[in-house]
């Protein structure tokens, strides 16, 4: 009756991504009125800057009131506007502000860029445009679990992961790329791109120069495309500062310079950067004519709003507010992160240094049962149910390696990340007790009684700091 | 440099109809009163200009709704984060609301059913994946929409199959004509779907007959498949006799509760009736809590900003104001139609009767060079070449007979439309004139004959003077 795409379970929401974050909707931390209740630490959503927009929106009311600079109403002309090219003066602002976050390193044309109802649509977008059924593109895990759905299930597209490991901070090899081409091909599966995530979510980590150009490298050599998510370009708080795909594609030989761009697309969005994920802005950048041509038909499907589209060219019109807003940001970022990275060291744990994102990857393999998925689960709907915090298991990122945490620190405010930490503290602790009672005998366990009353004090005051 | 998609370089975009390379002309010298009143008159386009002071209006008195405000109180940080699919829920609420009062209140909806989409052309594509397979096919009644050829079809790879509707009978749909439209299809392999009509119709301005949708209800039943009923210009209707809408005829047949309920979907949008195509809201409403579901999640490709859905939450829930909208739009759409008709008319020129939409489906055949599609093409290039005006042929909206254009009326200012129809007049009358020249000449030459042979036979004079008058 109805397609196997209504009725088959291809979205990939069934996933523990998914799942954890229904379980939290029941049961929401509120400090005041459900101060036990789950804490989310898995949506990267970044809350922390919101009062610098609001600030601005405050001293620019007519943005939102449609008007323009001469207090004139233009709520005919943007109720009418569904131009699938994009508003003009939108667009132009979209491309000096990526500019800018790209340190003004690369320059950008409004025509080679296409707007779509988020970068979810962008993503999805540019597969339609790139693949065809039953084809493949190559992700190197640990990968966002929204890539599931996003990319495969209406397009009909396979994904194919590039396996990447701890053992070099989860770097895309050569090899592994090589690797994840030939699995496609034992599977008969015809590889037309990869997709990487730069920065990376999962990881929070900036993609070196070096990755870059072997995956540009790569790409001529297969005859693919590259297509670059750059949805946390402007997250980058700390260093090695960040380098896109575009600027390292400019390093390249020159010969091959048009080949290599016309090969290379960018998403983008003002989800992740300005915190506006409600507002549905995504993006794909692309120097190849037919890709932009074809996406710009395509985003008929999932237009920005024309209001939406107006106020925001009128922020970011203002340089003096983005060069502001963007310095600001990263620091707080930068301050929370750092605030997440020592809350979890004093518990034992550690996270890959990174240096964007809204999250950490974090180490829990010590306190997996046994090196496995089913441990990693276990922990994870400890974590979830007894210590009460939404966090992200490596699995549903397709990490090829069990006891990797996603933890977002962006989401919430500073004394509910405190709370946070002090509960994963008091679960640590409270494991290393279990162990330790759970190894003796009865004998054992009597001096184990002795040792910790003559102990306990001190623990009791390290729980509470 | 490596392969793109077939998707991205075929043509099943549907984009090189006439129906947009009228609109690219257009571009080129669009008319203006002031700075290019010789360029086209865009008649194209089906959108709803005539009520704007009323939004405007209403904006005025409610800065708050467009300025992230509730009851005094900044709800930004809210509506920035406000990214989930199930839609603003004060927002489905007002605008099932707004979907019932246009049905007159006789049937009402539940917001749990409704799934908002980025306008309707995301929203019929959207049916499209969830109840079809690529390959597959779904009946549209001609003529229709011409965006329908990319919106169903492109990445959905799903067929269509036309159900002929003929002006013998005022482009009804028939049961003849529903079963033909099946046969054809089993015929070139296809499994249908369903049937796609939409109500009030695009391009012809009519609302379907109880006794239409009542030959759907039992046509998709008999079948088992779907029927999506795209109602985006219900709110247009301006005049008897009333709208119809599908879940009407259900609920009168007491058809609730049973599995062809499950199988009609609606389509809605506010893009013509409210006049907002560029804020992008579409709806999807379906009984079928499968395809509600599967929709919601498809809609993460295409969600409606939260900035604009609070706003629109706002507006709707402003029953005083939706009420005042409704009857006074409906008045200026009826009285601007009034004036295409009586315009067209001036030109001898006929419309089917009609009583909802933004455009008239008007009658033309009889200035046809011949009774084929080329001539239509003829003549629709001298009108958006010579005449300036960008009206849409019926060949893109895959009607059957030559010789039927839509012609847009709300989308201008009423002195715009009186000079399209002066123009039209002139171009009518020239039309005419070149006949009736036409004719002389080969009255005169005729004459002519008869006059020597006259003077052959002795008279001359007196009929030569006949010739001169």
């Amino acid at each position: 009756m109805l397609s196997s795409k209504a009725s088959c379970i291809s979205h990939g929401q069934d996933s523990s991504y998914f799942l954890g974050w229904q379980f939290y909707e029941k049961n929401p931390f509120d400090v005041v009125k459900n101060p036990a209740g789950i804490i989310q630490m898995g949506l990267a959503e970044n809350q922390l800057s919101f009062d610098l927009v609001e600030s601005w929106l405050r001293k620019t009311p007519d943005a939102m009131g449609l008007k323009n600079k001469e207090g004139e109403s233009v709520f005919r002309d943007l109720a009418l506007f569904q131009d699938y090219h994009g508003m003009p003066a939108f667009k132009n602002e979209l491309v000096e502000y990526m500019a800018k976050i790209r340190g003004n390193k690369v320059k950008f044309d409004p025509k080679n860029l296409v707007l779509a109802a988020g970068a979810t649509s962008a993503n999805e977008t540019l597969i339609f445009c790139l693949a065809d059924p039953g084809e493949a593109i190559l992700l190197p895990t640990p990968y966002y679990p929204g890539f599931d759905r996003d990319l495969r299930w209406r397009t009909g597209v396979e994904i194919v992961p590039i396996h990447c490991s701890s053992s070099n901070g989860f770097r895309i090899s050569m090899h592994a790329l090589e690797e994840a081409y030939e699995r496609a091909q034992k599977l008969n599966l015809k590889v037309k791109g990869v997709l990487i995530t730069n920065p990376s979510n999962p990881l929070g980590t900036t993609m070196t120069r070096d990755e870059l150009q072997n995956l540009i490298t790569f790409a001529i050599h297969k005859n693919i495309h590259l297509i670059s998510d750059e949805v946390f370009s402007g997250t980058v708080f700390d260093s090695p500062c960040f380098i896109s795909i575009i600027e390292a594609a400019m390093d390249s030989n020159l010969e091959r310079n048009a080949d290599v761009l016309s090969r290379i697309h960018i998403v983008y969005s003002l989800s992740k950067d300005l915190g506006l994920p409600g507002f549905r802005v995504g993006m794909i950048y692309s120097n190849n004519q037919t890709v932009v041509a074809a996406a710009t038909k395509m985003s008929s499907f999932g237009l920005v709003s024309s209001q939406t589209q107006y106020l925001l060219s009128c922020m970011l019109a203002n340089k003096k507010f983005t060069s502001k807003y963007m310095k600001e940001n990263q620091r707080r970022l930068k301050k929370r992160k750092e605030m997440l990275v020592s809350g979890l060291k004093r518990s034992g744990i550690n996270c890959l240094k990174s240096n964007a994102g809204l999250f950490c990857w974090v180490d829990m393999r010590h306190l997996l049962s046994s090196n496995t998925f089913e441990a990693e689960t276990d922990l994870w709907k400890k974590i979830l149910c007894e210590v009460r915090l939404n966090i992200s298991p490596g699995s549903s990122c397709h990490c090829s390696e069990p006891g990797w945490f996603r933890v977002c620190f962006a989401n919430m405010n500073q004394s509910t990340l405190e709370v946070a930490l002090r509960r994963i503290k008091g679960f640590v602790e409270r494991s290393r007790l279990n162990y330790q009672q759970n190894m003796g005998g009865f004998s054992r366990r009597l001096l184990s009684n002795w040792v910790r009353k003559l102990s306990s004090a001190d623990h009791r005051e390290e729980h509470e700091r | 440099m490596g392969l793109l998609s077939r998707k991205a370089t075929c043509n099943s975009h549907g984009q090189d109809s006439s129906y947009f390379l009228g609109w690219q002309e257009y571009e080129k010298n669009p008319y203006d009163e002031v700075k290019n009143p010789r360029g086209i008159i865009q008649m194209g386009l089906a959108e709803n200009q005539l009520s704007f002071d009323l939004l405007e209006s209403w904006l005025a008195k409610n800065p708050d709704a467009a300025g992230f405000k509730r009851d005094g109180q900044s709800i930004f940080k809210e509506l920035a984060l406000f990214q989930d699919y199930h839609g603003l829920p004060a927002f489905k609420k007002a605008l099932v609301d707004f979907m019932a009062e246009i049905r007159g209140n006789k049937v009402t909806f539940d917001p749990n059913n409704i799934v908002l989409t980025a306008g309707a052309t995301s929203a019929n594509e959207t049916l499209m994946f969830c109840l079809a397979e690529q390959g597959d096919a779904f009946l549209l009644p001609t003529p229709y929409y011409p965006g329908f050829d990319r919106d169903l079809k492109w990445r959905t790879g799903v067929e269509i199959v036309p159900i002929e509707c003929t002006s013998s009978n005022r482009f009804q749909i028939t049961a003849s004509a529903l079963e033909e439209a099946y046969e054809q299809a089993q015929r070139k392999n296809l499994r249908v779907k369903g049937v796609l009509v939409t109500n009030p119709s695009n391009p012809l301005g009519t609302t379907m007959t109880r006794d239409e949708l009542d030959l759907l209800v039992n046509f998709i039943t008999d079948k088992e498949i779907h029927l999506i009923s795209d109602e985006i210009y219900s709110g247009t209707v301006f005049s008897s006799p009333a709208f119809v809408s599908i879940v009407e005829v259900l609920k009168d047949r007491n058809l609730e509760n049973t599995q062809v309920w499950e199988r009609v979907h609606i389509v809605y949008s506010l893009s013509k009736d409210l006049g907002l195509p560029g804020f992008r809201v579409g709806a999807i409403y379906s009984n079928d809590p499968i395809v509600v579901a599967a929709a919601t999640k498809m809609s993460s490709f295409g969600l409606v900003s939260s900035q604009t859905q609070y706003l629109l939450s706002a507006m709707l829930s402003d029953k005083k104001f939706t009420k005042e909208y409704i009857a006074k739009n409906h008045k200026r759409l009826r009285k601007r139609q009034s004036k295409l008709v009586a315009g067209l008319e001036k030109a001898d020129i006929g419309c089917l009767e009609s009583n909802a939409g933004l455009f008239c489906w008007v009658d033309m055949r009889h200035l046809l060079s011949s009774d084929t599609f080329e001539a239509e093409m003829e003549l629709w290039k001298k009108i958006v070449y010579d005449v300036k005006l960008n009206i849409s042929p019926g060949s893109s909206c895959h009607c059957s007979e030559p010789g039927w254009f839509r012609v847009c009326f709300a989308n201008m200012s009423e002195d715009t439309l009186t000079l399209a129809m002066q123009r039209l007049k002139s171009f009518v009358g020239s039309i005419a004139s070149k006949d009736r020249s036409h004719q002389e000449l080969k009255n005169s030459r005729r004459k002519f004959r008869t006059k020597w042979v006259f003077r052959l036979s002795f008279q001359s004079f007196h009929d030569r003077e006949q010739d001169e008058r």
